[in-house]
This record gives C-alpha cells, sequence and structure tokens, in this order.
C-alpha cells in the first residue's frame, strides 16, 4: 500500500490505497465521484478525462500514487446544479450530448481545450478533442458548444 | 495489473539505487505506454520507480545553437516551444492532448516503439541523448525493435539537438492511434542532410541514398525516383510493406518541398 495525500475537487484527502491502484479507480471507488466514467479501460476513449494540476488527463492511464501531492479537478468540482460551469451551459444549450456517457470526460477535455487555447475554431476543437469519443452525437453539436463556451469562459 | 511496490525518485542517483536494489524494476517517466503494458499484464515487475520528481530532467532549454529537452519534459511543453519548428510540430502530433500531458521524450526514445515519432527526430536532427552515465550519439542510441543502446538502469537525462538551418517533419499518421504509419523527418545542419524514417520497420532508420541525392540537390525531385528496399518493413492490417515504401518517398518529398 502506498499513502497519497492529494486535492480532489478543492478538499484535502489522505487515503492509502495499493500501489497499482489507478486514478480513476480511486476517485470512483474510494471517493465515491462516480462522474468519472470508465469507458475503453484503455487510454483511447477518454471518458475518465480529469484535470490533473489544471491539465487534461486520462485518469484510466494515471496510478493514484503518482497524483499524491496533486490537484485534481473532476467532473463534480466544475459547477453545480443551478450554477453550471459555462461549458456545462453549453453543452445543454446546444444539444451537445445523448447517451451522456462521454460527457464528464468531453467537459473535462474541452475545458483544458479552451484554457491551453488563446481562440479556437471548429477545426482546432475538433482536433483538441481527439482523445475523447462520443458514439451518440456525430461531434457537430459537441464542437458548436465548445466554440460557443469559449466566449463565456 | 500484477501488483509491484510504487517508488517516487528524488534525484537520478537514487532512481538508479532504487533500481539497483530490485530485483525486475522499471521506470516510470509519462506512463503513456508503461501502464497499458502494465494493465494489459504484458510486463510483470516488482518495483515501479517513477522519475517525475526528478527536478533536473524537467524542461526546454535553449541556447543559440541548440536545444535541450529534458528527459521528463511533456510532449506538450515541447509543442509549445517554438525553437524548431519541426520539433513542434511533431510533439504536437503524438497521440492526442491528454496523451501529450502526460508523455514524455525520455519514455518514448527508451521505449523506442517502431511506430513512435519522437526516434525520428532524435535520428534526423541528430540529438545526442545524454543519460546517467554517459553521452550516446542517435546514431548509436536506437538498436532495433523496442531496443536501445540504454544499459539496465541507465536513465535518459535530456537529449540535446542542434540547431538545423532547416528541418520538416511528415507523417501519415494511423487514423486511430495516430502513431506513424511512416514518418519522416529530414534536416541540414552545418550542411549535413538527413533523413530518418519512423514506423516502417522494427526501428527507426536514415535513408542515405536520398541524404546523399539531397546533399547534391536539395528539392523534391532529386529523390523522387529513389526506390525503397520495403523487404524488411513492416506489413501488418494497416499497411503492406510496399504501401510504407511507397509512403516514404512521398512524406520524404513531401517534408523536402516545405523547406526548398
Amino acid at each position: 500500500m502506498v499513502d497519497v495525500t492529494f486535492s480532489v475537487n478543492g478538499k484535502e484527502h489522505a487515503l492509502s490505497v495499493n500501489d497499482n491502484a489507478l486514478l480513476s479507480e480511486t476517485l470512483r471507488e474510494n471517493l465515491n465521484l462516480t462522474g468519472t466514467h470508465i469507458g475503453c479501460d484503455t487510454s483511447q476513449c477518454g471518458s475518465c478525462t480529469v484535470h490533473l494540476d489544471g491539465k487534461a488527463v486520462k485518469a484510466c492511464t494515471v496510478l493514484t500514487a503518482q497524483a499524491a501531492g496533486s490537484e485534481v479537478t473532476t467532473i463534480e468540482g466544475i459547477g453545480e446544479p443551478g450554477s453550471l460551469h459555462p461549458m456545462q451551459e453549453a453543452f445543454n444549450e446546444h444539444h451537445a450530448l445523448q447517451c451522456g456517457f462521454c460527457t464528464p470526460g468531453m467537459i473535462m477535455a474541452a475545458i483544458g481545450l479552451v484554457n491551453a487555447s488563446e481562440s479556437l475554431d471548429g477545426d482546432a476543437v475538433r482536433k483538441g478533442l481527439d482523445g475523447n469519443f462520443c458514439r451518440c452525437t456525430g461531434y457537430h453539436n459537441i464542437v458548436k458548444a465548445v466554440l460557443s463556451a469559449q466566449r463565456n469562459m | 495489473m500484477y501488483s509491484f511496490r510504487y517508488h517516487k525518485a528524488g534525484s537520478t542517483q537514487e532512481a538508479q539505487e532504487l533500481h539497483a536494489s530490485s530485483g525486475e524494476a522499471t521506470y516510470l517517466a509519462g506512463g503513456m505506454t508503461l501502464i497499458p503494458t502494465l494493465k494489459q499484464r504484458l510486463a510483470n515487475v516488482d518495483d515501479v520507480i517513477d522519475l517525475a520528481g526528478i527536478e533536473s530532467l524537467k524542461g526546454v532549454m535553449t541556447s543559440g545553437t541548440s536545444i535541450k529537452v529534458g528527459g521528463m519534459a511533456r510532449h506538450n511543453e515541447v509543442a509549445a516551444d517554438s525553437t524548431i519548428e519541426a520539433l513542434v510540430y511533431l510533439a504536437s502530433g503524438i497521440g492526442d492532448p491528454q496523451v501529450r500531458n502526460r508523455g514524455t521524450l525520455g519514455g518514448s526514445i527508451a521505449n523506442n516503439d517502431p511506430a513512435a515519432d519522437y526516434p525520428a527526430a532524435v535520428l534526423g536532427l541528430n540529438g545526442t541523448v545524454h543519460t546517467s552515465d554517459r553521452t550516446i550519439p542517435a546514431d548509436e542510441f536506437f538498436t532495433g525493435l523496442f531496443e536501445t543502446a540504454l544499459n539496465d538502469g541507465e536513465v535518459v537525462t535530456a537529449v540535446e539537438f542542434p540547431m538545423p538551418s532547416r528541418a520538416a517533419y511528415v507523417k501519415f499518421p494511423n487514423p486511430a492511434s495516430r502513431y506513424a504509419v511512416v514518418g519522416v523527418m529530414v534536416s541540414e545542419t552545418n550542411g549535413n542532410v538527413r533523413v530518418a524514417v519512423t514506423g516502417a520497420e522494427t526501428c527507426v532508420f536514415r535513408v542515405t541514398a536520398m541524404e546523399d541525392a539531397l546533399s547534391a540537390d536539395f528539392s523534391s525531385g532529386s529523390i523522387s525516383g529513389i526506390s525503397i528496399d520495403s523487404s524488411n518493413f513492416n506489413s501488418d492490417i494497416h499497411a503492406s510493406a510496399e504501401y510504407r515504401a511507397h509512403l516514404v518517398g512521398v512524406m520524404a518529398q513531401r517534408a523536402v518541398s516545405q523547406i526548398s
């Protein structure tokens, strides 16, 4: 076991986890933050995307031990009913989801993308969401939502 | 994943001491290859030694004549550096944004995946690999399929790239993974031309016939007729050996066209 102290959504946690525990597992099973979805579990689909020290990462491919001392932000940490994050508002507004499984990862990746970019056009959004799969929407409304949200962030 | 002990080294020396005292150990850089490999139980180690806490391995440093990329520099850090445009382009095309936020130069070249991009940068720009123990010229570093000149326990601390007078990288990416089906780095540094190819064979290699032709006449036309022997090329569901050989010519000509 390895002792890990880190901040998740602004709250400090001190946990003892298996050395080979994945951040995606720890968030869901130890901290009950089940908004971080595990889709492919092979670092391809992006559903498990969270922010590690402000940068989008795939939590299924980060050991919890690697996150020690870091700040983790999950979908639960960016907004709440009544005061959604601008990206969540835009996904709602533009109907950028259907089944919703990929949406937490898509939103965390999109926020990471907007934060890392000066301004984005449609091509840049598509390239920037390269690591996230949606099997329902065909991406058109996701791209519209991200382009819209960047004006309000 | 099989179970293992996780360690976080504070210095290169500490990492090497941990490695030496372990039965079967592996270094963990960004983890973008290692962690999936462990998850699939393709590797079974006693100890995983994380290099992310070693300050001296981080960052990108530029001098007038070279750029030194730390072994633990993330792909997105290299992509944000404007010194060598071909290197920026190469780094910004690896995997996807999340992978580029984690993956590192040192991890990529120590792994030496036959379809990875960075080996083409190190060989094609004639980089010098700095390790915990010595410096290794690019021509001696990549020795075969997932094989390098690194000794057991040796740590890649940085790669120093001389500033090229011109360089371009063009790749045909696998549409799903963005790994190179074929990627070609063409450069000219102090009058010396290099053409390095990744993705086509089991290990990155130079095309000396193209280098000679470009040295005489740096134009895409000068290499258009050069035939590429595909007898040792990779052949898989993504591309046949013959198709890869064709791509080497096309990617090389596109790279040359960008900079001539």
